[in-house]
């Protein structure tokens, strides 16, 4: 049985709260890491034991199914002791505030806590509480960090690169800390990147985070590598946001048509979970240029090398 | 010694007295609770027999603050402020009359929760309270309050607190009403529906926090609706937090047309900006939110040149308990009434500020304004008097703040000048040795 990855590299903090701060050559050499757990996670056997005796907190205040499943998986296959926490079965119910929360399980020593809460900020708050090493699995509108990785490795390994490519995140900008995390890092790494959204969705400011901005898919798609699609939350669509899902679907929507204005060698991507015939049509999502379900693949990878690299920060016995 | 009402002679001061642009180096004598005179040389012959004299080496004698707006627990949040505890905060920074905000609970909107407050202060401040009174019952922004009466009993002028009137009906009846009592409405200019679920300033930073944002249309909109109202109906009227330059052409306009408009900015955004909010620091959270620079910047010249009249605390205890929370949960405000007056001088060592306009904006312009006693050094004027050492560093340690609540912004702040006494009705309140 192998013991530890051929690749050495140590990320040089102990959370990871967010793209925001890490250089060129930490995403470079998380995703050389993420690289070696791909193919260790095609084999038969899959664990390893980097993280033996350890204790790894899934603590979720927002209800996830693929992050959280990737997130257990990840820890479980590199050795750790896992357990899953959900808002609904935690004290968060009773009352009891983040903060106390976090100084609750911070007695029971555990070596590393993944969080996710629907407030943006709450990781950090709550990393400032902790002894361990924290990892932010996606705070409100915020930041989601290992999405962000995930998606870079997915490009890497179909397009041979980053620099240089443009890419068109497409949907509700606004709300989504996947939207910021990418464009951190994407820029981070020399791409070309665009926002694609009505401009309710469009936060005020965005064209100074170094990003082209367009309201109008054709213009936005025009000669894009990559065409990144976000999920638009239903309570948004009736009105509020934009007038009607046959509306939004129309204008923003990814159909063929829409996607033939990118190059025609552009790959699809979605974070999930994705709502069909509102932001993304069924024969796009599951057509030849989509990278959908090899996002779902990278991301317990990347989650490995996450934890892996991290680990290697936490004081040994 | 705090009892002590003994004559006291100011000797060897820097007097400022903006009530009449007065700035000289001179002496000033206080007896029987009142100003007896400012002059230069009345040195210790001219005195009245027992007089306690303190040679004040070139520090600054001013009027004590008025502080406009200050949230004071009482009555129903005794837990974050008393008025005790609100009053020894405002002595020891210079602060020698509250205005205190009728967002209580009960309410402050009839005669006899005013009488209520006015009564409790007595028995337990050591400076001056004066309430607002609630513009309508209930705060519920629908029926107006006892105008009348509610000005009888001693409320100085009539708001909603931190609440808007988003009823143009029935703040123009109330405007309308109000004039038959010359009584001032204060009005908090934020649009309920534009503000949302934001909590700061929107923009560039707010998108990179992922946090939703408050435009400053939410300002301005409620802003110019007022000030038609104001035209309309001829009613006084004060805008009670202003913190964005395009609130200044407003206020530039109404002013110019000669409506009686006026305005108020509190210390928080003349001092500070949204980029203070760093990594989600809450003691930033305020309402409204903090600006950009160029906002702030443009704030402190309107006080420079009067077209904001007054700056004030925005006094508003929080426990660690609603402010330790992720930043879009925790509750807005922060603690001021100890704090004012030195972050004020920030603006005046930067020379960003004249010391004569921030001690009128904190003290002449407000008892104009209320019609309140206060703010003024000639003779006669009740002896509400500060001392100011306007070079002494310190730097600001919560546990020391007199507040119940330590939600500073300022917390661990280098500051440069302080308050060294505060006299309250010719009696010393506060000294700090």
């Amino acid at each position: 049985m192998t013991i530890a990855p051929k690749n050495s590299f140590v990320l040089s903090r102990r959370h990871l709260l967010g793209i925001e701060g890490l250089t060129h050559g930490d995403i470079t050499g998380l995703l050389d890491l993420g690289e070696e757990f791909v193919e260790l996670n095609r084999q038969v056997e899959k664990k390893r034991t980097s993280l033996r005796g350890r204790t790894q907190i899934n603590l979720f205040f927002e209800v996830s199914t693929r992050t959280q499943a990737s997130f257990e998986l990840a820890g479980k296959r590199l050795g750790a002791d896992v357990m899953n926490m959900s808002a609904s079965s935690s004290s968060m119910r009773k009352g009891e505030t983040l903060v106390d929360t976090a100084i609750t399980l911070n007695a029971m020593h555990p070596d590393i806590i993944v969080v996710r809460h629907h407030a943006s900020g709450a990781v950090e708050l709550l990393a400032s509480k902790l002894d361990c090493s924290v990892i932010n699995a996606g705070d409100g509108a915020h930041e989601h960090p290992t999405q962000a990785l995930l998606d870079a490795l997915t490009i890497r390994r179909n397009k041979g690169r980053i620099e240089g490519l443009t890419v068109a995140i497409c949907g509700d900008i606004l709300h989504s800390r996947v939207a910021r995390s990418n464009i951190i890092l994407l820029n981070a790494m020399g791409a070309r990147v665009r926002v694609v959204a009505p401009a309710t969705l469009l936060p005020q400011g965005i064209e100074r985070f170094g990003v082209d901005v367009a309201n109008d898919m054709r213009e936005g798609l025009n000669g894009a590598d990559i065409v990144m699609m976000l999920r638009l939350q239903r309570e948004r669509m009736n009105g509020s946001y934009v007038p009607s899902v046959s509306e939004y679907f129309h204008y923003w929507g990814l159909d063929q048509k829409k996607l033939a204005y990118a190059k025609p060698d552009a790959l699809v991507m979605h974070p999930g979970p994705m709502n069909r015939g509102v932001e993304i049509d069924s024969i796009v999502a599951d057509g030849a240029q989509s990278l959908i379900r090899e996002q779902v693949e990278m991301g317990v990878a990347i989650r490995m090398a996450v934890l892996e690299a991290l680990s290697r920060n936490l004081p040994s016995a | 010694m705090l009892s002590d009402r003994r004559p006291i002679l100011l000797a060897n001061a820097r007097i400022i007295d903006p009530s009449r642009d007065l700035d000289i180096v001179g002496d000033l004598l206080i007896a029987d609770g009142m100003i007896r005179e400012a002059r230069k040389g009345i040195g210790a012959a001219g005195v009245p027999e027992g007089t306690e004299t303190v040679d004040c080496r070139g520090k600054v004698v001013a009027p004590g603050l008025i502080d406009m707006r200050a949230f004071v627990g009482e009555p129903g949040a005794g837990h974050r402020e008393s008025f005790a505890s609100a009053s020894q905060a405002a002595a020891a920074g210079g602060v020698t009359t509250i205005i205190c905000q009728p967002d209580t609970s009960p309410v402050i909107d009839d005669p006899a929760t005013v009488d209520f407050v006015l009564r409790r202060a007595r028995d337990t401040a050591i400076v001056h309270v004066q309430p607002m009174a609630a513009l309508t019952k209930g705060l519920n922004g629908k029926e107006m309050t006892e105008i009348g009466l509610l000005k009888a009993a001693g409320a100085v002028a009539f708001t909603d607190g931190a609440r808007s009137v988003t009823n143009a009906q029935v703040l123009r009846r109330a405007l309308t009403y109000a004039r038959e009592f010359d009584a001032l409405i204060v009005h908090h200019t934020e649009d309920p529906d534009l503000t949302g679920d934001g909590v700061m300033n929107e923009g560039e930073f707010a998108a990179r926090l992922g946090l939703l944002g408050v435009p400053r249309a939410a300002e301005t909109v409620m802003l110019e609706r007022d000030i038609r109202l104001v035209a309309l109906t001829g009613g006084r009227y004060h805008a009670a937090s202003v913190t964005c330059a395009e609130s200044l052409e407003v206020l530039r306009r109404a002013k110019d047309a000669g409506l009686n408009v006026t305005a108020s900015a509190s210390i928080n955004h003349l001092t500070l900006n949204e980029n203070d909010i760093g990594s989600y620091r809450t003691f930033f959270k305020v309402s409204p939110p903090l600006r950009a620079e160029d906002d702030r910047k443009a704030l402190v010249a309107a006080v420079g040149t009067g077209l904001i009249d007054v700056a004030m605390s925005d006094h508003n205890p929080q426990d660690v308990e609603t402010k330790r929370l992720p930043f879009a949960e925790a509750a807005a405000g922060a603690i001021g009434l100890e704090t004012m007056l030195t972050a004020g001088l920030r603006l005046v060592h930067n020379e960003e500020l004249a010391l004569m306009a921030l001690l009128r904006a904190m003290s002449t312009r407000p008892a104009e304004l209320l019609g309140i006693p206060g703010g003024s050094l000639r003779s006669g004027a009740p002896a509400d008097v500060i001392v100011v050492d306007m070079d002494a560093p310190w730097i600001i340690d919560p546990n020391e703040l007199k507040s119940k609540c330590k939600n500073t912004p300022f917390d661990e702040a280098r500051m440069t000048g302080r308050v060294v006494r505060t006299i309250v009705g010719g009696r010393t309140v506060y000294e700090f040795a």
